[in-house]
Parts: C-alpha cells; sequence; structure tokens
C-alpha cells in the first residue's frame, strides 16, 4: 500500500505547524519561501499521485491500518485526484500573489493558508462521509479565520454571516450523518453504496430524509439557489489571495454531490436513485440566471466576479443533476476551467483596484491606472475565458456541457439558459471593462506598479485556460475516463471492499 | 425512554432554530449550542437507545454501539471549538460594526456614512 495518498494531507499540516515555529515564523520571508516551496511540493506530488492513479487504477490508503469497511479510508481514484491537483494549482498561484505583501497585513496568513489545503485535500480524498465532515470543518476554521484576514467592517460583517450559516450547516450534515448511520449502519461511502440496495422497505423514507439533508449541505457550501446569499457579499469581501482560494471551496460541495449521488445514490440504488436530480436540475438552471443578473446588476468588479462563481455553480449542478458520462465528465472539465479562472479574475481585479486610488474596483469612472497594457490584457484573456468564447478553455467547457444534453426538452432548458446567461455575462464584463479601462478621469495615474509575484501569480492560474484547450485532446481523456471510473461503481466497490463481494 | 429521548431532541432543535432566527449575536450563538446539543442527542440515538450495553466484547450477550460514542465526541469537540470561534468573532462584530446585530445595524436604520473603501 502506497503512503503517497496520504501526502498531500499531512504536507500542508506539517508545513502550517514549521511557519509557526520560531525561527521561521519571525521571518517574513522565510515564512514566504517556506509556504511557496511547499506548495509547489504539493503540486509536484499531486501530479505525481495523479500519474500512479492512472496507471495503478482506484486505490485506497487504510488509516491505521484498519481495513474497510471498519476503518477510515482515503481513495484515490482519477476524479478526486484531479481535484487534489487543481487545488494544489490554485493554491500557488494564490500563495504567490498573497507573498507579494497581502500576507503581512495581518498573523498567521500562511500556516491558515495551508491548514485550508489540509482540508481541502482531505474533504477531496477521503472515502468516508464523517471524515468528510471533519475535513470540512478543518477547511471552514482556517477559512472563517482567513476571511477576515486583514480586518475591516465589510470582512466582520460577511463573516459573522458566514461562520453562523456554516454551523447551522455543519448542525444539518451531523443530523444527515446520524440517520444514514441509523439507517444503513456505516458510513464508509463505498460500505453504503452496498448497503443502500437492501434497505427495508420501511427505512427507505428515512434514508430519503438523510439523503436529502445532504443535499442542503452541500447546496449550501455550492452555493445553489436559495442557499446563495452568502457567496457575493463574502467573497467580495475577502482578501485577493484568499478570495482565490475560495473559488475552490464551493468546488468542494459540488464534488460532494458528485460523489454522494452517483456512489451512494446512483443507479443501482433501487426507489432511491436519483432523488437529487429533480432537485438540482431547477434549481441550477435558476442558480444560472441568478449569476447572470447578478453580474450585470453588479456596482463593483469583485462583486461581478463573485456572481461569476453563481453561473459556474449552476452551471456545475445542471450537469450534475443530468448526471451521464459525458455530462460528469464536462463537470470535471468546466470545473478546472471555472475555478482557476475566476481565481485568476479576483486576483485581476485586486491588481486594478490598487491602481485607481480611491475608486478601487467599483465601476465609476476614475483615474487611469498605471500599467493599462498589462492589466488590460490579463483582464481580457480572462473575461474572454470566463464569458466561453474562443480560442480558450471557457469555449471548450461550455461545448463540453452543451454536447452533455442531446435531446429533448432538457436540452432546450439548457441550452438556452447557458447561451442566454454567456450573453449577458459578456455584457457585464464589457462594460466593466470598457468602465474601469476607458472611462478614466484626468486624474494622473498614480505611480504603484504591479509587482512581479502578483503578475506571475495571475499568468500562472491564466497560462491554465491556454493549456487547457492546447491539451484539450488529453485532458479531456482524462475527464473522460475519470467519469467511467466514477460510474462504474461494482469495479471500484470489488477493490475496497474485495471479502464482500462486487453486488451492490 | 424513547418518546422522552425524541421530544427532548426536538424541543431542543425548536428552541435552537427559534434563537438561530433572532436578530442579535447572543441568542444566535445559543441557538447554534442548543442545535449541536440536538445533534449530540441525535447521534447518539443513531447507535439505537440500549440500556446496559456491554462494551467488551464477550462479557454479555447485549452490546452497545460504540462508533455514535466516537462519532458524538468528535462532533462535541468541533462543536466546541467552533462556539468558541463564533463567540469572539461575535464580540469583534460588536466592536467593528458598533451593534450586535447580525446585520451590523438594525433594520430600518440607514447607513450612518459610507465606509471607506480600502
Amino acid at each position: 500500500m502506497s503512503h503517497l495518498i496520504l501526502l498531500p494531507i499531512l504536507l500542508p499540516m506539517l508545513t502550517a505547524l514549521l511557519i509557526m515555529l520560531p525561527p521561521v515564523h519571525h521571518s517574513p520571508d522565510r515564512r514566504r519561501w517556506l509556504s511557496m516551496a511547499s506548495t509547489l511540493l504539493l503540486l509536484v506530488m499531486s501530479v505525481w499521485l495523479l500519474s500512479q492513479t492512472l496507471t495503478d487504477g482506484v486505490t485506497f490508503y487504510a488509516l491505521g491500518n484498519w481495513q474497510p469497511p471498519f476503518g477510515i479510508i482515503l481513495l484515490a481514484d482519477t476524479v478526486s485526484v484531479l481535484m487534489v491537483c487543481l487545488t494544489s494549482f490554485l493554491a500557488l498561484g494564490a500563495i504567490c500573489y498573497g507573498s507579494a505583501g497581502e500576507d503581512e497585513r495581518g498573523s498567521f496568513f500562511h500556516p491558515l493558508f495551508q491548514f485550508q489545503l489540509m482540508g481541502i485535500n482531505g474533504a477531496f480524498l477521503t472515502g468516508d462521509l464523517f471524515n468528510l465532515f471533519v475535513f470540512f470543518e478543518v477547511l471552514l476554521i482556517a477559512s472563517y479565520a482567513l476571511l477576515i484576514h486583514g480586518g475591516g467592517k465589510n470582512k466582520t460583517k460577511a463573516a459573522v454571516h458566514y461562520v453562523v450559516l456554516n454551523l447551522a450547516g455543519s448542525a444539518v450534515f451531523l443530523f444527515a450523518l446520524a440517520i444514514l448511520y441509523g439507517t444503513l449502519g456505516t458510513l464508509n461511502i463505498a460500505d453504503m453504496a452496498q448497503k443502500i440496495s437492501a434497505v427495508p422497505a420501511e427505512d427507505i423514507m428515512l434514508v430519503k430524509a438523510g439523503g436529502l439533508l445532504l443535499l442542503i449541505v452541500f447546496a449550501l457550501k455550492a452555493a445553489i439557489l436559495p442557499l446563495q446569499f452568502w457567496l457575493p457579499a463574502t467573497y467580495a469581501s475577502a482578501s485577493p489571495p484568499v478570495a482565490a482560494l475560495f473559488a475552490v471551496m464551493t468546488k468542494i460541495g459540488v464534488y460532494a454531490l458528485l460523489r454522494v449521488y452517483t456512489t451512494i445514490f446512483g443507479e443501482h440504488a433501487g426507489p432511491l436513485a436519483g432523488m437529487a436530480s429533480a432537485w438540482l436540475w431547477p434549481l441550477g438552471l435558476a442558480t444560472i440566471v441568478l449569476g447572470a443578473i447578478g453580474v450585470l446588476a453588479s456596482l463593483d468588479f469583485r462583486k461581478l466576479v463573485a456572481n461569476l462563481v453563481l453561473v459556474s455553480v449552476g452551471s456545475l449542478v445542471c450537469l450534475v443533476a443530468i448526471g451521464n458520462t459525458a455530462a460528469n465528465s464536462a463537470v470535471l472539465f468546466y470545473t478546472l476551467h471555472s475555478t482557476l479562472v475566476t481565481a485568476a479574475l479576483f486576483l485581476v481585479a485586486d491588481m486594478i483596484a490598487l491602481q485607481r486610488g480611491k475608486a478601487a474596483d467599483r465601476l465609476v469612472s476614475a483615474r487611469r491606472v498605471a500599467q493599462p497594457v498589462l492589466l488590460g490584457s490579463v483582464f481580457m484573456v480572462a473575461a474572454v475565458s470566463v464569458a466561453g468564447l474562443p480560442p480558450l478553455s471557457g469555449f471548450v467547457g461550455k461545448l463540453m456541457i452543451l454536447q452533455a444534453v442531446d435531446s429533448g426538452p432538457a436540452q432546450i432548458g439548457l441550452w438556452s439558459v447557458i447561451l442566454v446567461s454567456s450573453l449577458l455575462v459578456l455584457i457585464g464584463l464589457s462594460r466593466a471593462g470598457s468602465t474601469l479601462f476607458w472611462r478614466v478621469s484626468g486624474q494622473p495615474a498614480n505611480e504603484d506598479k504591479a509587482k512581479p509575484l502578483q503578475v506571475f501569480a495571475v499568468c500562472w492560474l491564466l497560462s491554465a485556460s491556454v493549456a487547457l484547450v492546447a491539451f484539450a485532446g488529453p485532458i479531456t481523456a482524462l475527464t473522460q475516463q475519470g467519469a467511467v471510473q466514477l460510474a462504474d461503481i461494482p469495479a471500484t466497490l470489488s477493490i475496497i471492499l474485495p471479502a464482500a463481494g462486487a453486488t451492490p | 425512554m424513547e418518546t422522552l429521548f425524541a421530544c427532548c431532541i426536538g424541543f431542543l432543535t425548536a428552541c435552537g432554530v427559534f434563537l438561530m432566527l433572532r436578530g442579535r449575536t447572543f441568542p444566535v450563538v445559543v441557538g447554534l449550542t442548543m442545535l449541536s446539543y440536538a445533534v449530540n442527542l441525535f447521534i447518539f440515538a443513531s447507535g439505537r437507545l440500549n440500556l446496559r450495553g456491554a462494551v467488551v466484547l464477550g462479557t454479555s450477550d447485549n452490546y452497545a454501539d460504540p462508533l455514535p460514542q466516537a462519532l458524538v465526541l468528535t462532533a462535541i469537540v468541533i462543536g466546541f471549538a467552533m462556539t468558541a470561534f463564533l463567540v469572539i468573532l461575535a464580540i469583534r462584530a460588536r466592536a467593528d460594526l458598533g451593534s450586535d446585530h447580525v446585520d451590523g445595524k438594525l433594520p430600518g436604520q440607514k447607513h450612518a456614512k459610507r465606509e471607506p473603501r480600502q
């Protein structure tokens, strides 16, 4: 059994502890370099883990060598490892941006950032539902503290809402877990998948209630329509590297939806199969519409980007509701694209805001930015990508989404909503871009230039958008393989629970 | 016993939800605490209510399910930490925003002055 699966969780934790020790803690430079080096190492390790997973197929790591279904396992399949790779790629960009000076505006930025990475990686890798709850809490408590990094009224206000909502969400999560444990007698996701088909008839409604309570929790994390009100204020007020890292947090909710509702409540679940789709489909569509209206209505650029996150979440949720292999493959590709590009947009928004003086990122006329060519081009690339115009990755992603539904009323619904919302996003972004760069007042530009590390961070994240197009063939093959593996539950079960037989 | 236990959880949940919907941060914190008590009891019940169940194998025919107890312990620890954080955050919000309302101002109160942008 390879210990490699554990490293994406252990490495950030050890780094965080190391950063808090005196020789490192007292020197800002050492903190930065250690944090950046460790994140780079994390990226290398996740890519290594991905290549291992591609050659070996699904593998798992039994913590303390307690074999499943009794012990807690970490599960490495293509989907989870791909998400870990995405997180570490994103984290490297965010930490580089943070190291350009934002980290010194409050204490403990780097340790908290690493703890959050630990939580995120753990949530992706775990194969146990209660362990998922624990890693959710690890990443949440780090995110609470990161959200108020730097201080200020807006951040405190957003943090109160965010913390209270997430604590209520945790309570609902625990209710759901207790119901599922009481009826299925296990919390190992693979074992639950196996036992779900043998649920006695009188317990079906209880299991359904538990499953739908889980839906509420994941909808809250992913910010799906009735539970999305926290997102714009939270993301818009967080400090830029934190907002960039938060871009992956909604995707954890989507990932959990994907995992739970395909593995546990998948086609083999008898009367419980596909119970979430009926909710996810209309709510996903409504989230896209609401996000697109929000993009048009935003008065400052960061709120606009936060609403773009909503649009991407809505698209992903619709795909999860469809649930076929093409849709799951599109979910993976679009997650890679939308996470990295919205994160880059949060960073670009901050670079623009820093150079516009008092107006910051509000969409009003102000002094011109000091580096119009640089900021204009990164804005242009990010906007083209996020709006889904060719030639960048958003176009490929949207194409995959549209191809995932090929007939019937679902096609009419999804195609019209996605295409109209893309148009609205395009209008919103053009309006924002022309206001930010062209509606300038006569004041001279100030001399604050973007720092090289900030420019590197943005280019690093945007290079992913180019790479996703340049290597679209291999990457879609990878996401396709992930989707096939995710749907092939008997094969996964036969690896995790060989003794029990593979009859879900 | 089941009825009493269920009523107890239901009552705690109802109180918790009611308090959580209040406008000021202190009742919200108390409400969340009550909700987490209800959750802890509920998890405990998921292993079935079982009197005088043995914990050591081979000593009895009637065993208690050990897993919910482990889950409850984890949930208590996490809930405790989160509540502590929320209390500190609520105090800071009172200091930063000048009001203990969850929105930072009483409903109907106008923005006194626009906050300077950072």
